[in-house]
């Protein structure tokens, strides 16, 4: 009885996904923005989108080296945090302030709540809205084609006119990735088609908020302010690869519903309402906190289960 | 009519052709024959003969110990060795009969029935009884107490169970190409038992063919009819057999009856069939030898109670070193420490794999990605349920439905991190369980 077989329960099969190849597919599918980000910004989006990267993974190794923790690094999880962040930055900022927002996101927003899966906030989004509230001058200098002007939401907020198209491909000012809405779909729908993400968070989510602005915006069923808002700002950005992120999202199907109209609805009260512009990043950080409300009250009945409702009724005549 | 299935499910790797093209082959055992006394949902049966006495094939060895229980026949003759406690599939110890064979496959004198249209409905349910006969697809639940629901008039559908969604698995599908009359036969038999049912076979479309020579068959019997499935994992499952076929939902505290259903699986029906016209107890079934570490895997014809490592010698062994070896198919079977095990009225299948795919793997954070909520047959949420059986939480358990899991592994074999959801679904199942027997 000396070499007997290996037992474990089953199934004794596996999918060929793991989380590091989930993570590989968001990298890639951000590949068209970062690049566009480069193309429209200069090397200087490249260079924070490489610092960004480097200090996510490197606070995230040095971090469980410091704590005895086995390093995490592998699955990929920072290099996504770091290229949102950095996705989600004027190109201009100085580079010790991305240093430090990477570092906010990592090890204050994932790690010191248990590292991947434990987050309640988005980490890139959670050290964006840091960096934003600790430098709000550097952190809303937009330059393109180097003049400092306002982005197109800004300049919409005051009641110019923007050009909608050149929003839609994403010639204008912004962070370095949230200008162009159409590289942004591009890796949206590489990433439904690979079965990363699906449609029901990003789709409820804009429709919510398109009902919002018709509703409330004050222009009624403007297609060119509609189109400017749905293209401007972090909306796109942030409805497909951010409030879709997993950790931060709910895990019911109906979950995901309420969740959307929950950021369509406050991404429009912040920008409509709201001091700023913009308001995707508070949205999603908002709702994240959420989740858990949500989810509980969203347990999808099982297959088969029959509402107890005439039970219960019983029991009261009882 | 579009392939019919329901929500959820997975689609692992099939395997089946290792196994699907070969005939089924006989195999007469030669070495020692062990009888497992529990081979069955129920009470154990009482064994009838003691040690040195003589038996022949189709003798029986052992009573049914209650009425949900199942008498067990010897499948050669011999002399009964001892009984005693004989390791089996799943790794428990089991009393079991143990039989020397002589070889020589001497017979008691069966009776068979010229006209099973002449019996009572009281006589076939007696003869499927009196025959040992239990759902032969794995579960082992005696077919006689299957077949005597309480309002017999309510029964509607009578689901033939010919999805095989278990990869690697081809036993159901080569009896259906190489004997469908058994099936056919069967299904009539049990119908007459239920006057105002409709005979449903519901077969997958990867067995296209199958699903075409059963329409043929069927072409002439009102009361049959096939219906092709969508070829997804576990659409063999019996509620999601049920919701394909019929539209309906049953729940882990009703019965296929509840929703005027009964299933039965291929091997059962073609036992009836045996049962009934050839007047033959349980005492062979097909069997899948398959997998990688096979030198020839292929469907067998065996004896119950031949070892699984004479099986395996017979069929010529391993081609390289398996690192697991499981009893069944790969989503639901057991892994095997050893493979001198005997077979069973439930055994259909022995897989042997070369590469241990779970051990591989390293268990990583879950990241809330809900493909196991997607992969979940039963709509559930595996990795919160995961959580709450990690956290021993019972209350949330239950009412996040946990006890409505079918255990069919769906949710592991998506989970990206690799965790072990179904097994600690299952473990926290059987304390809730255990809890509620207790009160």
């Amino acid at each position: 009885m000396s070499d007997l077989l290996k037992v474990s329960s089953s199934p004794h099969v596996r999918a060929k996904d793991d989380t590091s190849r989930i993570m590989l597919y968001v990298i890639l599918a951000l590949m068209p923005t970062y690049v566009f980000g480069v193309i429209n910004f200069g090397l200087r989006a490249l260079l924070l989108v490489g610092v960004c990267i480097i200090s996510c993974v490197l606070s995230e190794f040095l971090f469980e080296k410091a704590v005895g923790k086995k390093s995490t690094v592998g699955d990929l999880s920072a290099v996504v945090t770091g290229l949102l962040l950095a996705l989600n930055l004027p190109h201009t900022l100085p580079i010790w302030q991305a240093v430090i927002g990477s570092v906010f996101a990592i090890v204050v927003v994932k790690m010191l709540f248990g590292g991947l899966g434990q987050n309640f906030m988005n980490p890139a989004l959670g050290g964006r809205v840091f960096l934003l509230i600790s430098f709000a001058t550097t952190m809303t200098n937009f330059e393109f084609d180097g003049v400092a002007g306002p982005t197109p939401l800004a300049a919409l907020k005051t009641g110019e006119t923007v050009n909608t198209l050149d929003m839609l491909i994403g010639r204008t000012g912004g962070t370095i990735g949230e200008t162009s809405a159409l590289c942004i779909l591009v890796g949206a729908i590489f990433l439904i088609l690979v079965g990363v993400i699906d449609l029901v968070i990003p789709g409820v989510y804009i429709v919510s908020f398109a009902i919002f602005i018709i509703l409330f915006g004050g222009h009624g069923f403007d297609t060119g302010y509609l189109v400017a808002h749905l293209c401007g700002g972090g909306l796109m950005l942030g409805a497909f690869f951010m409030a879709t992120d997993y950790v931060t999202s709910p895990i019911t199907p109906l979950g995901k519903v309420i969740f959307g109209i929950c950021l369509g609805v406050l991404t429009g009260l912040f920008r409509i309402f709201g001091n700023s512009a913009e308001g995707v990043s508070y949205a999603i950080i908002f709702s994240n906190l959420l989740v858990p409300l949500i989810e509980r009250v969203t347990v999808p009945r099982a297959f088969g289960v029959v509402k107890e409702k005439k039970v219960r009724e019983v029991k009261a005549n009882e | 009519m579009g392939l019919r299935t329901f929500k959820g499910g997975v689609h692992p790797y099939e395997g089946k052709e290792l196994s699907k093209e070969k005939p089924v082959k006989e195999l007469k055992p030669q070495g020692e024959m062990v009888y497992p006394l529990s081979q069955h949902i129920g009470a154990p049966a009482k064994e009838c003969v003691a040690v040195g006495d003589t038996v022949l094939r189709g003798q029986k060895i052992a009573e049914a110990g209650g009425f949900v229980s199942a008498p067990i026949f010897s499948s050669v003759s011999g002399t009964v060795k001892a009984i005693e406690p004989r390791r089996v599939a799943t790794g428990d110890m089991v009393n079991s009969i143990v039989i020397s064979n002589d070889e020589k496959f001497l017979e008691v004198g069966f009776e068979p029935c010229e006209d099973y249209t002449k019996l009572t409905s009281d006589e076939i349910i007696k003869k499927i009884q009196e025959a040992g006969i239990v759902g032969m697809g794995g579960a082992g639940f005696p077919t006689h107490v299957k077949l005597s629901p309480n309002n017999p008039e309510k029964i509607e559908y009578i689901i033939a169970n010919c999805a095989e969604c278990e990869p690697y698995l081809t036993s159901d599908y080569r009896s259906m190409v190489e004997e469908p009359e058994k099936l056919i036969t069967g299904m009539k038999i049990i119908l007459q038992l239920f006057p105002k049912a409709k005979g449903l076979l519901g077969i997958e479309d990867n067995k296209s063919d199958v699903i075409a020579s059963m329409q043929e068959l069927v072409s002439n019997e009102p009361r049959i009819e096939v219906v092709p499935l969508l070829t997804k994992y576990p659409q063999g499952g019996e509620r999601q057999l049920i919701k394909a076929c019929t539209g309906r939902e049953i729940n882990s505290k009703m019965l296929p009856a509840d929703a005027g259903c009964i299933v039965d699986n291929v091997a059962t029906i073609n036992a009836i069939y045996t049962a009934i016209v050839e007047g033959k107890p349980v005492m062979d079934r097909i069997f899948t030898l398959t997998g990688d570490a096979v030198m020839e895997p292929r469907n067998y014809r065996i004896c119950i109670g031949t070892s699984c490592k004479e099986i395996l010698e017979a069929a010529g062994g391993y081609v390289r070193e398996p690192k697991k070896v499981i009893s069944g198919g790969p989503m639901m079977g057991f892994a095997v420490m050893d493979v001198d095990f005997p077979t069973t009225k439930t055994t259909g299948a022995l897989l042997c794999l070369s590469e241990d795919e779970v051990s591989k793997y390293e268990t990583t954070a879950c990241i809330n990605c809900g493909r196991c909520v997607e992969a979940c047959p039963e709509n559930l949420i595996p990795s919160r349920l995961s959580k709450f059986s990690d956290h021993g939480d019972k209350e949330q358990f239950e009412t996040w439905y946990g006890l409505e899991c079918i255990e069919c592994g769906s949710c592991s074999f998506a989970c990206p991190a690799r965790k072990p959801l179904a097994q600690s679904i299952k473990t926290m199942k059987k304390l809730v369980l255990a809890d509620k027997r207790k009160k």
